[in-house]
């Protein structure tokens, strides 16, 4: 879950890293009253999660009535079917140095680790392009972190004297953000330093992981972050919301995620893994999927059935696919059942709207009876994948 | 032979009176795994299947050696059901817990690394060795698990235990079977990722390839590429990567918590470029699969 910079900036200021001086605004009026209490040039920020936006959606103003108009261009951008959240408005920073910091994980150490750069912008491509360039430090997850580690990335950067030991905080606060609030990445991309010797956050991006939400409620209320919001690149459509819903009201089973595509070709597929796998191959035959899903852990006769009807409902999809790999325990019986059911019940011949039947496994002789009576076409496990989809693309029609 | 597991192999399962655990050790007792006990906290004295259930770990390594453990316990307990395996002294733990958020993970790790002991998963199904073992849930009820997994040698590892089985169903149908298929698991902080366990392979004389299944996120498939450019293992791989149609959703998640497309890295396009170019075999199609195999085996063979 993705926050916004003035929520990532109050959670700085909590822990002691200071940010530019300045303030969140809602309305064009609030930023231009916020810009003038300023005084001076200010930056007004587009509150977007978006990682494009946030690039592009600043900008530096002279005056109060500037901020005000660049406010309300802002706040008209898109950012995936959300409006932004207000503005940050702030003070112009005077640096004399930049720095880029940050705190993440590596998966190939399985270690939380620091990485620094003696320049703003993001490491990811810094460490691509100049990988001489980008410092790097692990730290444990299981021993409590210790200043010096801070201070040996520090000293890397090639800091020393005051900036060494200014700086050290600042690194060390992160690096235990990181931790503490169960963040995937923990940003500053801009961390400044002023002509005083201090240094201020800038620009800043956390990101918390879903598997912790639910331990930093406590965070998240003081944020005012409800745990309704997905906070995903792009705001669920409501054929996803409906999808969600069908998933959340039975616990038998999984249906999700549900992902809404613009193809014709309505897609039952499981698991996680045969999912991805088989969204691929119906591009690869030159199939446009209508959705993505991914049913899994034996779901209920019921949920296929209300999925299948939903996908069936979407316009321009006639006809469904209903795939996934070899199943250990999904029941393929039900699976059958659920989507017959839901065909019918959409006033559909089975025969005609399910193109293929592919979901091998323990239960799935029941399925072909059933499939069978209903003339719909199905196949085994000497069936690949590959094979299923290229069946079905060709009978859906491309 | 095989890797990680074998004959004698015998293992316990952590949160055995669950309704998952208690198929998983049905299934596993079905195929001819050694189970010797179970724990679940309060529930110590009872039995699943005729396997003893104690209140502690230590109560079972006492008494006799524990290869290994099964862990099922809900994701908020998984860190402590692993220090717990780890300090009775346990050398393989199998975390078939999802969920656990990537702090916990690289805690159960780090404290395994510590102690000598290895982690497959979490997020996983665990590892087969084909009529020899079954430590974990892959392949679903024994006579199914029979039909998908044979014997053979193609070593398997994927970050999807459903297509785990798929693909080993496949390699079986063709003739190569396996000689071990490992789930490693689909968190983006996993405990053995291919890198870990390739050497492995490389020394068990029965696997003569590898197959790779990956997905969008992370770093496993780059560290794969540049450790078979400074190896030069012996065994030809041929990996398949899902997803691809990943790249045009940036920040999505599908799937498995480790699924999305973040960064250059993460993308399937960036993947498939480094393993190419490191000389892996990288199918365009997953049915394509055991031919490229046969392809690579013949290849090698007929260099000599």
């Amino acid at each position: 879950m993705r926050f916004y910079e003035f929520e990532a900036k109050r959670l700085l200021q909590k822990h002691g890293i200071p940010v530019p001086q300045g303030g969140w605004a809602q309305t064009p009026a609030e930023a231009e009253r916020l810009a003038a209490e300023l005084g001076g040039p200010v930056v007004v920020k587009a509150q977007v999660l978006s990682h494009e936006l946030r690039r592009s959606g600043a900008k530096l103003v002279e005056t109060p009535a500037q901020a005000r108009q660049e406010a309300e261009r802002l706040l008209q951008l898109d950012d995936g079917r959300r409006p932004p959240r207000g503005v940050l408005v702030e003070k112009k920073i005077q640096a004399t140095a930049e720095y880029s910091i940050a705190a993440t994980y590596d998966g190939a150490r399985k270690r939380p680790v620091l990485l620094a750069a003696a320049a703003r912008g993001n490491l990811d491509e810094m460490a691509a392009e100049h990988p001489e360039r980008v410092v790097r430090r692990h730290y444990s997850a299981l021993l409590p972190f210790s200043d010096y580690i801070a201070k040996e990335l520090v000293a890397a950067l090639g800091l020393a004297g005051s900036d060494l030991t200014r700086m050290t905080p600042v690194v060390s606060r992160l690096a235990q953000m990181l931790l503490q609030y169960d963040l995937t990445e923990a940003d500053i991309p801009c961390l400044a330093r002023l002509a005083d010797g201090s240094f201020v956050a800038v620009d800043c991006f956390f990101d918390m992981e879903a598997e912790g939400r639910a331990r930093q409620r406590a965070i998240l209320e003081e944020l005012g972050i409800a745990p309704a919001e997905t906070r995903g690149p792009r705001e669920a459509t409501p054929f996803e919301i409906e999808a969600a819903k069908i998933d959340a009201e039975d616990p038998r089973g999984v249906a999700g995620p549900v992902v809404e595509f613009d193809g014709n070709i309505g897609l039952v597929i499981g698991a996680g893994g045969g999912s991805l796998t088989l969204t691929d191959a119906v591009r690869k035959h030159g199939g446009r999927p209508a959705n993505y899903s991914a049913i899994g852990g034996n779901p209920s006769v019921r949920k296929a059935q209300r999925l299948t009807k939903l996908i069936l409902s979407k316009p321009g999809v006639r006809k469904i696919a209903v795939m996934s790999n070899v199943v250990s325990n999904t029941r393929a019986d039900l699976v059958a059942r659920g989507v017959i059911k839901g065909v019918v019940e959409m006033g559909l011949d089975p025969k005609e709207t399910i193109a293929i039947f592919r979901v091998p496994g323990a239960w799935e002789a029941d399925a072909f009876k059933i499939l069978k009576k209903y003339g719909v076409e199905y196949c085994d496990r000497s069936v690949s994948m590959s094979e299923a989809v290229r069946r079905a693309v060709e009978k859906i029609g491309r | 032979m095989g890797i990680l597991v074998h004959k004698d192999f015998a293992f316990i399962v952590q949160g055995i009176t669950g309704r998952e655990a208690v198929n998983l050790t049905r299934e596993c007792l079905e195929y001819g795994s050694k189970i010797v006990g179970g724990v679940t906290p309060g529930k110590g004295g009872r039995d699943v299947y005729g396997v003893p259930v104690y209140n502690t770990v230590r109560e079972i390594t006492a008494k006799q050696r524990v290869d290994g453990t099964v862990i099922t316990v809900p994701h908020a307990f998984a860190p402590d059901a692993a220090f717990e395996a780890i300090d009775a002294g346990i050398k393989l733990l199998v975390i078939i817990t999802e969920g656990i958020p990537r702090k916990d993970a690289c805690r159960i790790i780090e404290y395994a690394d510590l102690h000598g002991a290895r982690v497959i998963g979490p997020n996983c199904l665990g590892v087969i060795v084909p009529d020899v073992c079954r430590f974990g849930s892959l392949g679903g009820p024994a006579v199914d698990c029979r039909k998908a997994f044979q014997p053979g040698v193609v070593g398997v590892m994927s970050r999807s235990g459903g297509m785990t089985t798929e693909i080993c169903n496949a390699l079986s149908a063709a003739g190569l079977g396996e000689s071990t298929a490992v789930s490693v698991g689909g968190d983006p902080v996993i405990g053995s990722t291919y890198v870990d366990l390739m050497p492995l392979f490389e020394a068990d004389p029965e696997t003569k390839a590898v197959v790779v299944y990956s997905e969008p996120g992370g770093t496993a498939e780059a560290e794969l590429a540049e450790w078979v450019k400074v190896h030069k293992p012996r065994l030809p791989i041929v990996a398949f990567v899902a997803g691809r149609f990943m790249d045009e959703m940036p920040g999505m998640s599908f799937g498995h918590a480790g699924t999305v497309v973040e960064k250059k890295m993460d993308s399937p396009a960036d993947k498939i470029r480094r393993m190419r170019e490191a000389g892996i075999t990288v199918a365009e199609e997953i049915g394509d699969i055991p031919r490229l195999v046969r392809e690579r085996l013949e290849g090698a063979a007929a260099r000599g």
